[in-house]
């Protein structure tokens, strides 16, 4: 049996900023902004389903970190074909730099166990720094192949993988348990109708708790709630910085060592501009100014 | 607790080729180490580099850090990281620049991961200025001012390491100016005694196939890009048509590159590369700020877009209000016509 994490993250669309994405006072409102799965997580999660189209006894977990309601992604991931979803929420993690983030993850991944291969995007869209991959393979104490954009061989002696570098590939071997992060390079199968019909009921604790009654008895019901739920296959699997054996003093803001000291609102500079009319004699006029300063020719 | 380490930068070589980011890093270190009266110092890892050395005397460095071992070539994260860690661990430099390059990026997470030191990635700006932590209450001096983008690009953010040195960041290529070389710059190498364990050389090469960029970018005085505007591949021709007839190359904005009408090998912006050309025409380019960190610098910039409200023309020059399809071919017959 193979058992392969694949770490999966909801980001803001910032591809799609609109004009209410910043507040009067220069800070993001997130709440204006989509939450989507991280672009290639989904290749993540598609290469980790590739190896249990192609390989026997392949058992694929989709983790992530995040508020309750990142629950979304995990159900994604449910509906592609993942076999189990883990959350790993607490207001301890706010604030998290990558170096944060990755002990939090590489906890989870210890929490889980006896995995073979963890998988990651590359990098996210909302901050595009690529570090968080890398940082958790560090931290589990295994090796990592950067940039891969296929499997070419596992056994549980090694994987063989074929990865980007600058202006080529590699193919790098690697024995297991390894760390890989996964390009753009594979397309990422659509949920599965089926499996749509079954996971979009999946749920966490944290997502059950915030329907029950102000008055309800949170901890019996919640308790039945994870019973019931599991019996099905439907429960997503949650737990604590607490429970994931997590260090207070290594998570959140307490465990970054990168602090913001100052954030501005992006200012456009407009210096002398000049339009153009879009017909022939604008054009050539423009041209001719260019040539004239030899700018051009 | 203050840190009076030297500013030390990766030199990155490819088959005993320096990268260009690495000259650019040392020359914004010898800004940075001026201004806190230290010095600039690379680590230079491979076998058979050791020429490589007098490159980064002539741009400033007073002491190479020389690692040579079959291990170290090519390039595998393991051992790089681990070297350099024991390097670390040994001289604790106050400062760590790698370039952002796909080297970099697994490189300085790895070896931030195990000093447990912060890392910012692709730093447009580093200043050194003064720190006030007022949720805890310390002030530092002289650290480094890490400035990015964030957020998609529509925050800038200033980022300070307020722990454990070095202060480590990436910076893409083509961000910071490269200084003039002088002949007459010396320094001195440091040998290193290259220690690694099984441990660090279970990654194993087994094909490498790489080939040099045709796509030349940084060195080009005119750049006319496309964008997401061009509306398909086929159609890219009219950006090279106009880029052929002006004596210039052709780029693309990362909208045009994701929808692959175009190799990533031409992107500009903050995940592709830096320009800085004496013309810069946009097509069909809404002008995020991720492109816009990319080229805005450009001397004249030019931009073509069907939007009047399109970003782009904030940082242009020239706004061509129209369509790119019935633009170019005008901007081509009107250059053949005057050149």
């Amino acid at each position: 049996m193979y058992k392969v994490i694949v770490f999966v993250k909801q980001v803001p669309d910032t591809k799609n900023v609109t004009g209410d994405a910043m507040k009067p006072d220069g800070t993001v409102n997130r709440a204006a902004l989509p939450a989507i799965f991280n672009p290639e997580d989904l290749n993540a999660v598609e290469l980790a389903l590739q190896l249990k189209d192609r390989y026997e006894d392949v058992k694929v977990v989709a983790a992530t970190m995040g508020p309750p309601n990142a629950a979304k992604v995990l159900r994604d991931a449910l509906c592609m074909g993942a076999d189990e979803a883990v959350l790993l929420t607490d207001r301890a993690f706010a604030g998290s730099d990558t170096l944060a983030t990755s002990y939090a993850l590489h906890c989870v991944a210890k929490k889980i166990g006896d995995f073979d291969l963890v998988l990651c995007g590359r990098q996210a869209i909302d901050g595009d720094t690529a570090q968080v991959g890398p940082q958790i393979a560090e931290k589990l104490g295994i090796p990592q192949i950067s940039y891969v954009q296929e499997v070419r061989e596992l056994s549980k002696e090694k994987i063989v993988a074929k990865r980007a570098i600058e202006g080529g590939y590699e193919v790098l071997s690697s024995p297991l348990p390894a760390l890989l992060t996964v390009v753009d390079a594979n397309t990422p199968r659509p949920r599965n109708a089926k499996r749509v019909m079954k996971y979009k009921k999946a749920m966490g604790r944290s997502e059950f708790a915030s329907t029950l009654p102000a008055d309800a008895d949170k901890a019996s019901a919640v308790a039945e709630f994870e019973k019931k739920y599991a019996e099905k296959g439907l429960l997503i699997t949650e737990y604590t910085a607490a429970e994931a054996g997590a260090d207070p003093a290594r998570c959140g803001l307490a465990g970054s060592p990168t602090k913001v000291k100052q954030i501005m609102s992006v200012v456009l500079t407009a210096g002398d501009f000049k339009n153009v009319e879009p017909t022939e004699a604008g054009v050539s006029q423009l041209i001719h100014e260019l040539i004239t300063d030899h700018t051009l020719g | 607790m203050e840190n009076r380490g030297n500013v030390w930068v990766f030199a990155e070589q490819e088959g005993g080729k320096l990268a260009d980011v690495s000259l650019e890093l040392v020359s914004k270190a010898c800004d940075l180490a001026s201004r806190l009266g230290t010095k600039v110092e690379a680590v230079l890892l491979g076998n058979h580099v050791e020429s490589c050395a007098e490159t980064l005397f002539r741009y400033g460095c007073s002491n190479v850090f020389l690692a040579e071992d079959e291990r170290l070539e090519p390039f595998t994260v393991l051992p790089y990281a681990k070297v350099i860690m024991d390097l670390i661990l040994e001289h604790k430099p106050n400062i760590l620049l790698f370039g952002a390059t796909m080297k970099g990026r697994e490189l300085a997470p790895r070896i931030a991961s195990q000093k447990r030191a912060g890392l910012t990635a692709d730093c447009t700006d580093l200043q050194i200025d003064d720190f006030e932590d007022k949720v805890n209450k310390k002030s530092y001096k002289d650290k480094l001012m890490q400035i990015r983008p964030a957020f998609g690009g529509n925050i800038i953010a200033t980022i300070v390491n307020s722990w454990d040195d070095p202060q480590m960041v990436t910076v893409r290529e083509g961000v910071m100016k490269m200084g003039a070389p002088d002949d007459s710059r010396k320094g001195t190498v440091t040998r290193v005694k290259v220690a690694l364990t099984e441990k660090e050389t279970v990654l194993k090469v087994m094909e490498r196939v790489r080939q040099e960029s045709t796509v030349n970018l940084k060195s080009a005085q005119v750049i006319v890009a496309g964008g997401y505007g061009v509306g398909s591949k086929e159609n890219f021709k009219l950006i090279r048509d106009l880029a052929d007839t002006l004596g210039g190359e052709m780029a693309a904005s990362r909208a045009a590159v994701d929808a692959g009408w175009i190799s990533h090998d031409y992107q500009v912006g903050q995940t592709g590369v830096t320009v800085r050309p004496k013309l810069y025409i946009a097509c069909g380019i809404s002008g995020s700020v991720q492109h816009r960190a990319g080229m805005s610098e450009s001397k004249k910039i030019i931009a073509v877009n069907t939007d009047p409200s399109a970003p782009i023309f904030s940082v242009a020059h020239y706004g061509i209000i129209g369509d790119l399809n019935s633009v170019i071919p005008m901007m081509i017959k009107a250059f053949k016509a005057k050149a």
